[in-house]
This record gives C-alpha cells, sequence and structure tokens, in this order.
C-alpha cells in the first residue's frame, strides 16, 4: 500500500514533459562535464545555456526532433546525442546486449540439457553408491537442504 | 621525510619479489627446506605489509606537516586544508592512490597470512598470487607513479590544493570502501586460482573465502552507494548516476561478484558449477584492474577519471598477464573441475541461479559494451559517438527488471527440484500482493502505456512488492513452523529461524534490501525542477512547497571564499524547514564548486518522502541576486534506506550459526531441521 500510495500520487507530478524536456535529455553538454544537456550544473558552463537556448529557439520555430538533433550535429559533432543512433555502425551498439541475451540463453539451454542428460561423476576419492543405500542419501539429502518449509510440514502431516 | 617513503616502498617491492619467487620454490620443491622456505616466503609477506604501511604513514604525514618538496603533496594539499582531508590525500591522486591500493592489499595479505594454520598449502598459494599481483603494484610504485617524487626548484609557499569535488566527509570513506572492494576481490581469487593450481579435493576452499567474499562484496556495495550519495549531493545535477565511465568500472565487478556469491552456492551444496565460478570469480577480480586502467589510463573519456598517464600501458599488460596465467592453469587442470551432480529439474534452485547469473553476466556485459563502444566506433569508424545514460536507459533497465523478478522467485524454488503443487501454495499470495499493487497504481492513473518510464516504473513497483512479500513469507512461514514446534512467539521464532541459518536469511534481508533501493530509483521519472533567479522576499513553487529568499550573502574562510542564499521552505502556510544553498570558490586551487542543500521530506511525508534539493547555480551579475535551482525528488531517500538494509543482511549473514535445535515431534517421526539450506 506504501508503494501503491507513493507512486500514485506522484502521478500528477511528471506528466508535463515537453518536448524540450525530451531533446533536452536526448543530448549531452559539449563542455566536456559528460551531463546531459539538460543536468549540467556547472558554474560558468560556457555551453549549456547557449545550447538550451538554441533548442528552445529550433522548438520555436517549430523544427522537427529530427531536424533539431541534426542541426546539433552538425553545430557541435556527432558526440552531442547521447545514445547511439540506429544507423551504420551505431546499430551494433544496440544489437549486441539483444545477441549476448541470445546467446546466453541458448547456452544455459545446452548446458541444461547436457546436465540433464549426463550422468554425474563422482567426486574424487568417493565411492559410488547405488540402490537402496543412494535413496537413504537422497531422503536425508531433501531433508538436510529442507526443500522447502510447507514441504517439511506436508511432509510431517503425511507422517501423522 | 620522502626519502624514507621512497626507500619503504624499494624494501616492499624486493620483500614481495621474495615472497613470490621463495614461495613459488617451496611449493615446487618437495622436502624438508621447501617448508622453511615457504615460512620466509610467508613472513617476507607479512614484512611487505609494515613496509607498505610505513610508506603510506610517510605520505600522511607530508600532507600533515605541508611538505611542498614533495612533489604529490604540493599537487594535492594545501596549508588550510583541513584535518580529515588530509589525510584523505593519501587516495587524492594518481600515486596515492595506487599506494593506499598496495597498502590495502597487504593488509588483506598480512591477514591472511597470520592465519595460514586453516589450511597451510592452500594458503601457501594464495600467499603467493597474492605476491605476484602486489609485486605489480609496487613495481608501479617504484618506476611510474612515484607517491615521492620531489617538487624541482625552489620550494613553493603553498600547494595546489585538493580538488574541491573532492573536499567532501563522504570523500573520507567513499574511495576506501570501494578500494576495499576492489582490492578484496583478490582474495577469493587467490584461493580460486590456488586451489585450481593444486587441484584442491572438494571445497573447503569455498568455506574458507566465504567470509571474504561477503565482507569484500558488502565493501564494494556501500561503496558503489557512497559514491552515487556523493555524486547526487555534491556534483549538483540532481541524480545519483550517470552511467559515467568511472560509475561503471565499480558496477561491473560487483556484477560478476554478486553472480559468483550466488552461483557458489551450487558448488557448495551440489558441486555443481565448478568451471563457471572459477571463471567468476576471475572476472570479477580482473574487472576490477579493468576499472582501474580505465580510470587511469585516459582510454575513455570521464568526468572524475584521473589524469591520463603512461601507467595505462602497464596495466594493459598487468591484465594481458593475468589472463594467460588464468587461462593456462584453466586448461591445464580443468578436468579437476567437473560438475559432481547433475541437474535434475528446470524449475528448482539450480536453475533459478543459472538464470540469475545469466543475467547479471549480461548486464555486466551491457556496462562494459556501454562504456568501450565509443572507442570501438572510434576504431571502426574514426568517429566519437557517445553512449550515455538514454542507452544504459533502454538496455540495461530491462534487465534489471528481469533480475528482480528472479530475486523474487529464486528463494521459494527448491534445490533439486520443486512440484509445481509447491510453487503455487509459495507464490499465491506475494503474486495477489504484486498484482494488486499493479491494478490499483493503474486504478489510481498510472498510465504504463502513455511513456515507457511509467512502464518501468510500474513494473518494478510490482516485482519490488514481489521481492518484499516473498521474503516476507518466507520468514513468517519458517517462523511458524518453529513457533508450532517450540511454543515460541511468531517474532521469536523468526529470530530463532534467523540464527539456526544466517547467511540463508541475512541473504534474504538483502533481497529486501534491494526491493528498497528499486522503490528509491522507480521515482526518477516524477522529478520535478525549477529554476529562478531570487532577490530578497522573492518565491518559487516546486511541488507542494513554496520557497522564498530570506537573504543572500558571502563569508570568507581560510580554504575558500562562500555566497550562500537563505531559503525559508513552506508548505501551505507552514515553514517546514531553512535551506543554505551555497556555492564556493577554492582559493588554492582557483575553482569553484557548489554545495547543494537537500531535505529529505520524511517529517512531513513519511511514506512519500521527497529530496528537496536546492542548488546555488550562480549570480546575476546585472541584479546581483543569486540563480536558484530546485529539484524535487521523490523516493529517493530509500535508496539509502535500501543500502542500510542491505548492508545490515551481509552483516547478519557473516553472523556464525546456531547450532541447530532439535526439538521433539508430537509423533514418532524423526524432526526435520529448518532451515538448514541456503
Amino acid at each position: 500500500m506504501l508503494l501503491i500510495v507513493a507512486v500514485t500520487s506522484l502521478m500528477g507530478a511528471g506528466d508535463e514533459s515537453t518536448r524540450f524536456n525530451d531533446l533536452g535529455h536526448r543530448m549531452m553538454c559539449v563542455c566536456g562535464c559528460s551531463q546531459i544537456l539538460l543536468e549540467c550544473n556547472h558554474v560558468g558552463c560556457g555551453y549549456s545555456d547557449k545550447m538550451r537556448a538554441e533548442l528552445v529557439a529550433a522548438l520555436d520555430r517549430g523544427d522537427s526532433d529530427d531536424l533539431t538533433l541534426q542541426a546539433f550535429v552538425q553545430k557541435y559533432g556527432t558526440t552531442v546525442i547521447a545514445a547511439p543512433t540506429a544507423t551504420g555502425f551505431n546499430r551494433v551498439a544496440w544489437i549486441m546486449p539483444f545477441l549476448a541475451l541470445g546467446v546466453g540463453v541458448a547456452g544455459t539451454v545446452v548446458i541444461v540439457r547436457a546436465w540433464k542428460n549426463r550422468p554425474a561423476a563422482a567426486p574424487s576419492g568417493v565411492a559410488r553408491v547405488a540402490g537402496t543405500e543412494l535413496d537413504r542419501f537422497r531422503r536425508q539429502a531433501r531433508e538436510e537442504t529442507e526443500e522447502d518449509f510447507g514441504a517439511a510440514t506436508e511432509s510431517k502431516d503425511k507422517r501423522q | 621525510m620522502s626519502y624514507i617513503g621512497s626507500f619503504a616502498l624499494l624494501v616492499a617491492l624486493g620483500l614481495s619479489v621474495y615472497s613470490f619467487v621463495a614461495g613459488i620454490l617451496a611449493l615446487a620443491r618437495e622436502g624438508p627446506g621447501s617448508e622453511r622456505l615457504g615460512e620466509t616466503a610467508r613472513r617476507a609477506g607479512v614484512a611487505t605489509f609494515a613496509a607498505v604501511l610505513l610508506a603510506s604513514v610517510v605520505l600522511v604525514t607530508a600532507a600533515f606537516q605541508d611538505d611542498f618538496s614533495n612533489s604529490y603533496i604540493f599537487h594535492h594539499s594545501n596549508r588550510d586544508l583541513s584535518a580529515p582531508y588530509k589525510f584523505a590525500v593519501l587516495w587524492s591522486g594518481q600515486e596515492g592512490s595506487l599506494l593506499f591500493w598496495s597498502l590495502l592489499l597487504g593488509t588483506y595479505g598480512f591477514v591472511l597470512r597470520i592465519r595460514h594454520k586453516t589450511d597451510q598449502r592452500l594458503f601457501a598459494y594464495a600467499s603467493v598470487i597474492i605476491a605476484a599481483v602486489q609485486v605489480f603494484f609496487l613495481l608501479l610504485l617504484n618506476f611510474a607513479a612515484h607517491p615521492f617524487a620531489m617538487m624541482q626548484g625552489s620550494l613553493p609557499a603553498d600547494g595546489n590544493g585538493l580538488n574541491p569535488l573532492l573536499q567532501y566527509p563522504e570523500m573520507v570513506i567513499h574511495p576506501p570502501m570501494l578500494y576495499l572492494g576492489y582490492v578484496g576481490f583478490t582474495i577469493p581469487f587467490a584461493f580460486a586460482l590456488g586451489a585450481l593450481i593444486m587441484k584442491y579435493p572438494g571445497e573447503k576452499w569455498i568455506h574458507i573465502t566465504r567470509r571474504w567474499t561477503m565482507v569484500t562484496w558488502a565493501f564494494l556495495t556501500v561503496g558503489i552507494f557512497l559514491g552515487a550519495h556523493w555524486a547526487y549531493a555534491v556534483l549538483g545535477w540532481g541524480g545519483y548516476w550517470g552511467w559515467d565511465p568511472v560509475e561503471n568500472a565499480s558496477l561491473m565487478p560487483w556484477l560478476t561478484g554478486t553472480a559468483f556469491l550466488h552461483s557458489v552456492m551450487m558448488q557448495e551444496k551440489r558441486g555443481m558449477l565448478k568451471m563457471w565460478n572459477i571463471w567468476l570469480v576471475f572476472a570479477t577480480f580482473w574487472l576490477a584492474i579493468l576499472g582501474t586502467f580505465l580510470t587511469r589510463s585516459g582510454i575513455i573519456s570521464s568526468v572524475h577519471a584521473f589524469a591520463q598517464s603512461s601507467i595505462g600501458t602497464w596495466f594493459a599488460w598487468f591484465l594481458a598477464l593475468s589472463f594467460a596465467t588464468f587461462v593456462f592453469f584453466f586448461v591445464r587442470n580443468k578436468s579437476h573441475l567437473r560438475s559432481e551432480h547433475k541437474l535434475e529439474s528446470l524449475v528448482s534452485r539450480e536453475s533459478s541461479f543459472l538464470f540469475n547469473n545469466l543475467l547479471l553476466l549480461l548486464a555486466c556485459f551491457t556496462v562494459l559494451w556501454g562504456t568501450w563502444f565509443p572507442k570501438i566506433s572510434e576504431w571502426v569508424e574514426d568517429s566519437k559517438i557517445t553512449v550515455g545514460p538514454p542507452f544504459y536507459n533502454k538496455v540495461a533497465v530491462p534487465v534489471a527488471l528481469l533480475l528482480l523478478l528472479l530475486t523474487a522467485v529464486g528463494p521459494l524454488l527448491a534445490w533439486r527440484k520443486t512440484s509445481l503443487d509447491s510453487l503455487k501454495r509459495n507464490f499465491l499470495w506475494p503474486t495477489y500482493g504484486s498484482v494488486a499493487v499493479g491494478v490499483a497504481m493503474i486504478i489510481f492513473g498510472v498510465r504504463p502505456w502513455n511513456d515507457i518510464s511509467y512502464f518501468y516504473s510500474l513494473m518494478a513497483a510490482m516485482l519490488a512488492m514481489l521481492v518484499g512479500l516473498t521474503v516476507l513469507s518466507e520468514f513468517v512461514r519458517g517462523g511458524r513452523v518453529i513457533a508450532g514446534k517450540s511454543g515460541q512467539g511468531l517474532l521469536g521464532a523468526m529470530l530463532h529461524l534467523w540464527h539456526r541459518n544466517t547467511r540463508r536469511y541475512g541473504g534474504y534481508i538483502v533481497h529486501f534490501g534491494v526491493a528498497v533501493v528499486i522503490i528509491g530509483i522507480l521515482g526518477a521519472p516524477f522529478n520535478k525542477e525549477a529554476e529562478r533567479e531570487m532577490g530578497y522576499g522573492d518565491k518559487m513553487s516546486i511541488g507542494p512547497y513554496t520557497l522564498v529568499c530570506r537573504s543572500f550573502t558571502q563569508e570568507d574562510k581560510p580554504n575558500y571564499g562562500s555566497e550562500w542564499a537563505i531559503i525559508d521552505v513552506f508548505k501551505g502556510d507552514r515553514q517546514i524547514t531553512t535551506m543554505y544553498p551555497e556555492r564556493r570558490f577554492y582559493k588554492a586551487s582557483q575553482q569553484t564548486q557548489t554545495i547543494p542543500q537537500i531535505h529529505p521530506t520524511i517529517s512531513e511525508d513519511f511514506l512519500l518522502v521527497k529530496d528537496l534539493y536546492l542548488v546555488y547555480e550562480g549570480v546575476n551579475q546585472d541584479s546581483g541576486h543569486p540563480i536558484i535551482k530546485a529539484h524535487l525528488n521523490p523516493l529517493v531517500p530509500w535508496i539509502w534506506i535500501g543500502l542500510i538494509v542491505m548492508v545490515f543482511g551481509t552483516v547478519t549473514a557473516l553472523v556464525p550459526n546456531a547450532a541447530p535445535v532439535r526439538v521433539s515431534a508430537p509423533v514418532r517421526a524423526e524432526p526435520a531441521p529448518v532451515g538448514a539450506g541456503d
């Protein structure tokens, strides 16, 4: 409930985000502070105020988002855009994490399958056990590593 | 004075080289002589610590004595610097921080070496590996980044002063915490590699290093959060995490270290993931060094990296050499790392650890990729680009949400196999609670389909609730079992439950802390800000607050001059506080720094606690009035509260277990130990 009250009461506060905010957060300040344009607060920063004024002017002119960003790139260079664009080699920046996810999931599936199908190696220096002795060890291990409390109480109920 | 420091560093290098070489020879040979040789290697390792400690004491003393004949002291201190910051000079610059790194490694090595009787041979291997790392840092200190280099020419009257950004109380704590985390991962790595080299039978090395790893992880966690708080409280942009390369450098080993802390349990309990774990612990160590390389080589630009220098080449070689060494021993001895058990079910604790590791590694890869991509783009296309917060927010946030889901699900899964019934029973109420949160938020006006950031906030809130409820349900269910058997009250039974398996339940408390941190983060899309020039009596509104400028003034202190405003804060007609945003001009370094003022509104809105954050941006030269920027950052204080919960959880996980108390059941059946698993 705390969470509901907290987040919903904040809703009215944040929904007036404007194009200025959006575009201003898609660009970096070029003063060397490595901060988002609208977050650069360096005292005496020679760029951020000027860049913000240029952004306001572009919006007043009715320039589209793309045109505005392009104008900034032409003036300040490609590093002014805060994230790689989805063009040319920059696409690789966006693709790789998802490719890694795909490879990771596939690798995990392969590992899981291999584990499920492969007989486990006995630990070095320990004799293999089988049959009723193995069942007894398994039962003991299950109890000692608990499974879960529900299961523990459930098995107790069954025994009762 | 500096000569003593220089000499101590040289002696330390000699001792660490001896510890390394003699240690190897002792391990390679058999016979009575090798034992004595090994003992001398161990003692040389202990003496290395003493020598590095002496060098560190000399450097700090030079700072306190304003010995500006020392180039490092000249560049990082000044006469009027207050005492705590003079102490912090030790880690404030390139050379000093490398000495501090070496000191911490020496300290860890000292503790390890005096506890060598736990397992003499394994500790001897670990000692040699630590000595090898120490040799590298001492080579750097003696030949590439000497902290005792002397000033040329006439002696300067005063120093350049400490960077103003570092003149903040947290800066006296944050770097040591972070470094304790970075350096500390050398210990589990040393044990892991030692165990691999000697084909150590069983998993005892994991038991030996468990506490090292947890303590190290806790230091790194605290270091990262203190860094975030420092960024929040000092940099004055209203945020706490900017995905800066230096921040990323600390996050990467934390992610792999967290993965290791989880997957190592599979090795302990089930003899699985041995190869994976040894790679994880190596990756954590390696990424800590890589992070240091990133911050010191100047290869990647960062707002708080050290100056570009030649030591990047040294680090690159060390990274390559350590990688090659590790791969060599891994390939040679990997047959020793075969899994002892197989996975029995996809719905099990084991598989949840696998996916947890996958996601943590994916998050690490994403951060690494984003950090390096500007350089890769430059190499490939000869064009510089920026990979900033919008990239990470789009790619890393979904991964973080999936991780949060696993944080909720994982603890409810049993080892080996979980039945569907058990899953349903354990998940039912937490899921209801989580869905109820989501539905209620939508009813109250959250429209996740309108904005992706609202969607993320909604999901984060639901998942944080799920984590919180699953942790709570685990405590309550376990507590009930004990209470039913022992007749204790539920709270007492839950305490008893924790004491029987502190590691497991401490871990759950850490998970709960993570959920609290997430609540703090999910307020970000609702941040507000306002800015205006404020003369006497001028007002500015932000959220429910009205800010009134009572006055503004100037002050001169020995170390800096300052301008500040006095702002009364009202909520309705009631004044709730007075705030003093400030801007300082540091005389020695001739740099200006804002000092934001933060007022957590916890007394007015405990549930909706938010930070009112004021920045003195500057002065309008025409009117002479200050320009004040106000941020209203909802829920942020929960982040710091979450950290406290996480640290508390880690500390409780380190408490030794109580001996299991077996209570007699009302039937003949054997009593089932409760909370024995992790």
